[in-house]
């Protein structure tokens, strides 16, 4: 929008949204709300001290972990259904059933069976992300036109090359679109079972201050997440404009 | 003189209805094979047995009828589904409403825009616990941590949907003469309805994640509570029928919304 | 710059032609249409459409036709110049002129009967009433039978019966049509135009026409208006004098046809890539 003449970037009414907190903050308005400037120096504080720096060591690796697992297991699975009828029409109806459940639910379960560690945060993750990188690596494996994999065919590649050189690189678009959304979804998942496990990582940390109200550590350490959750997914976002270039001519 | 214009297609065009029903029942036939096919694994899986604390998938069946039949299962769902729809009635409304402005109004779309796509991308479910510290324990707490989770994504739909509104039939209304507010109502609305439904199956998948989160983190009432305590005296056939349960009801929420959506709003869809 | 009426020896004609001596319903003066500062749309373009004729403006692509028609139905506004419509200034779309668009632009969610009435409805006429016109249109385009089908069910040719029928039940003095027939199959688009001949027959209307195609401008019209590239500027006015009264296939081999369409080839021949 454009404001006496000047365009304003997209995200610029952060900025405003943060001058309101500060003034939200600083009147004491809500309890909640400390002022922004407080928390941020807290913020700084905070990522200088070795419990923070263990935290978020469990927490990346827990997730790098569990993402990857997802990624492997969620792609494979993608292929094969939408390659194979039979697989879809098994399997279709679940993975759209847990792409949609809420699978907080579930992390009781998971906490009975993989006991209250860094073990449970894993599958968490992997629970979380999985799902939609299912479902959109099966659409866009369905998307390719048959007359590409002919075209392979009649110049004699073999089943793997098939896989290899056309499929995956064919329905990438929609690969990398999921696994965006399965990074969001995972960031999601790590933190809520830390949240429920609540011994360890963040959970840990969010459980102290949330004890001791501890409102600028606690919202420094929310803006930490946040901050995490967009530039992973800004990350995977930039990977997929790099081929975006081929994804509109594909029809 | 013949007025009329003949078209030799319109005489080609002719529904083929044995086909459609034909793969409509084998899609039943999948449904009900794939229905199976979990039973059978998860049976498996708990005779195995895969963990001590995984119970068989007739162990969870037989729970779930105790506990219909005791009445703790009603109980426990009337409790969780106030805060639900409560808050999703809440989240829709002012959801659709602001993301329909954010799509007609540039300054709307400005403000409101970059707040909305950081709660749907941060993990607000963080922020849950704060929330009891402000709103206490009771219905408020869990009716903000279902709007916390609804709203954003329900937002962010509403806004997107309205933005993309195909311009050839704004224009074609502007033709014809239509005013703005005819415009909104006839053509830009409808358009963006499937989305807006989408944004609406989304939030609902949210508030449910948001009310269990509630019953999980700040206290355990409803369905939560049933998780919490059969899991605190190892009745884990229980545990898993109450967390199987919710599970169902979502998925059987979200469907309901789609035949809404067939029926009423967007009729053609359901023909093809 | 040039507008010249070029004359073939005429076999009779049955519409009568001398073009000049009827009254122009809708003149252009002056119009330039710039986008972005920088791409010329049209330059400086001046035309007089007559009344109840049907002129097509023809042309390479790029050479702002359909600019041209948008803004002659208000769609768009020039950046210089202006649209007299009876003689009246007009800035924007308005009740005697009716679009019918490319791409069809028909509402995926209505049945046909609500797409063919929506100009009606846009004016708060009764729902029994305006669907009763409907009827009458879509029953002369030829879709009897499929008033309660949606746009889905529908070919591309049947959807722009649609869009016609949707013009036409507005009953409009001016139909403008952008490249209507161009997003059907060869077969259908001929039948088209034999059509739209005899529609013309019937509706005493006046109607400009966008399209790239030599023929169909030739097969179609009473008056063409040759555009050329960028920027868009009249280059030369052509009187088809067509004998149009025989069959559909004997006016597609008939001499003047034939000539017509090669000479404005080679006219239009230096702008082809």
């Amino acid at each position: 929008m454009t404001l006496f003449g000047y365009r304003l970037p997209m995200m610029s009414s952060l900025i405003l949204w943060c001058l309101v907190w500060e003034i939200v903050g600083r009147a004491d308005l809500v309890l909640l709300f400390p002022p922004f400037s407080g928390v941020l120096v807290s913020l700084w504080e905070l990522v200088q001290t070795p419990k923070f720096l263990t935290a978020s060591w469990t927490t990346l690796s827990t997730f790098c972990i569990g993402m990857a697992l997802a990624i492997v297991a969620g792609v494979a699975l993608g292929v094969l259904m939408g390659r194979v009828k039979a697989a879809e029409n098994l399997l279709g109806m679940w993975v759209n059933v847990f792409a949609s459940a809420p699978l907080s639910a579930l992390v009781p379960v998971l906490m009975i069976l993989f006991g209250m560690g860094e073990t449970t945060i894993v599958v968490s993750v992997f629970l979380f992300a999985v799902w939609i990188i299912v479902l959109d690596t099966q659409a866009g494996v369905k998307h390719i036109t048959p007359s590409l994999i002919d075209m392979a065919r009649s110049f004699g590649a073999g089943r793997f090359a098939i896989y290899a050189k056309i499929i995956l690189w064919a329905a990438l678009p929609e690969i990398l679109a999921g696994i965006r959304l399965g990074f969001i979804r995972g960031v999601k998942g790590v933190v809520i079972g830390q949240l429920l496990v609540s011994i360890i990582g963040y959970g840990e940390l969010f459980e102290l201050y949330s004890r001791s109200f501890l409102m600028e550590e606690f919202w420094a350490l929310t803006i930490v997440l946040f901050a995490f959750a967009l530039v992973v997914a800004e990350l995977v976002g930039m990977l997929e404009k790099r081929i975006e270039y081929y994804a509109g001519v594909r029809q | 003189m013949d007025a009329r214009l003949e078209d030799p297609i319109a005489a080609q065009i002719a529904a083929e209805p044995g086909e459609q029903a034909r793969s409509r029942r084998q899609m039943v036939w999948w449904r009900l094979a794939s229905i199976a096919l979990f039973c059978l694994a998860w049976e498996i899986a708990g005779r195995v047995p895969i963990n001590l604390a995984f119970p068989t998938f007739s162990a969870t069946v037989a729970a779930f009828a105790e506990m219909i039949a005791d009445g703790s299962m009603l109980k426990a769902y009337l409790l969780t589904l106030q805060p639900l729809i409560i808050g999703l009635i809440v989240s829709a409304l002012v959801g659709v409403s602001v993301g329909v402005a954010m799509g007609l109004r540039k300054s709307v779309e400005w403000i409101g825009a970059p707040i909305f796509i950081v709660l749907q991308a941060a993990p607000v479910a963080a922020v849950i616990p704060m929330v009891t510290f402000v709103y206490g324990i009771g219905l408020t707490a869990k009716v903000i941590s279902v709007c916390l989770l609804a709203l954003p994504v329900i937002v962010l739909n509403s806004y997107k949907a309205v933005a993309n509104v195909n311009p050839s039939l704004i224009n074609m209304c502007r033709s014809f003469l239509g005013s703005r507010l005819q415009q909104i109502v006839k053509i830009i609305l409808p358009d963006a309805s499937p989305v807006i439904f989408a944004g609406l199956r989304l939030g609902i998948s949210a508030g449910f994640i948001g009310i269990i989160l509630a019953e999980l983190l700040i206290t355990p009432t409803g369905i939560g509570d049933l998780i919490t305590y059969h899991r605190a005296v190892a009745n884990y056939a229980h545990m898993y029928a109450a967390i199987a349960s919710i599970i169902v009801f979502s998925a059987a929420a979200l469907s309901l919304l789609q035949w809404v959506e067939e029926k009423w709003i967007r009729p053609e869809k359901k023909r093809s | 710059m040039v507008a010249v009426t070029r004359k073939f020896p005429r076999p009779a004609d049955p519409h009568g032609a001398d073009m000049t001596s009827l009254e122009s319903i809708i003149s252009v003066r002056g119009i330039s249409k710039v986008y972005s500062g920088q791409v010329h749309a049209l330059q400086d373009v001046d035309l007089d459409f007559p009344a109840g004729a049907l002129t097509t403006l023809l042309g390479p692509s790029g050479c702002g036709k359909t600019t041209l028609l948008k803004i002659i139905a208000g769609l768009m506004a020039p950046n210089t110049g202006d649209v007299l419509v009876k003689g009246r200034k007009v800035t924007g779309p308005g009740p005697e002129r009716a679009f019918v668009f490319q791409d069809f632009a028909l509402m995926p969610w209505a049945t046909v009967v609500r797409n063919v009435a929506f100009g009606l409805e846009l004016r708060g006429m009764a729902e029994a009433k305006r669907h009763e016109i409907a009827r009458r249109y879509i029953e002369q385009v030829g879709l009897a039978g499929f008033e309660e089908k949606y746009p889905h069910e529908l070919s591309g040719g049947m959807r722009q019966r649609v869009g016609l029928a949707r013009a036409l039940a507005v009953d409009a003095d001016v139909l403008l049509l952008d490249e209507p027939f161009s997003a059907v199959d060869e077969q259908t688009r001929r039948k088209f135009q034999e059509d739209l001949l005899r529609l013309r027959e019937i509706e005493r209307k006046t109607f400009i026409f966008v399209t790239h195609s030599i023929e169909e401008a030739v097969y179609l019209s009473d008056r063409i208006v040759l555009l050329s590239r960028r920027p868009g500027r009249v280059s030369q006015i052509i009187a088809p004098q067509i004998d149009r009264s025989g069959s559909p296939d004997e006016i597609r081999r008939d001499r003047a046809y034939l000539d017509t369409v090669e000479e404005i080839w080679q006219s239009l021949r230096q702008f082809v890539d």
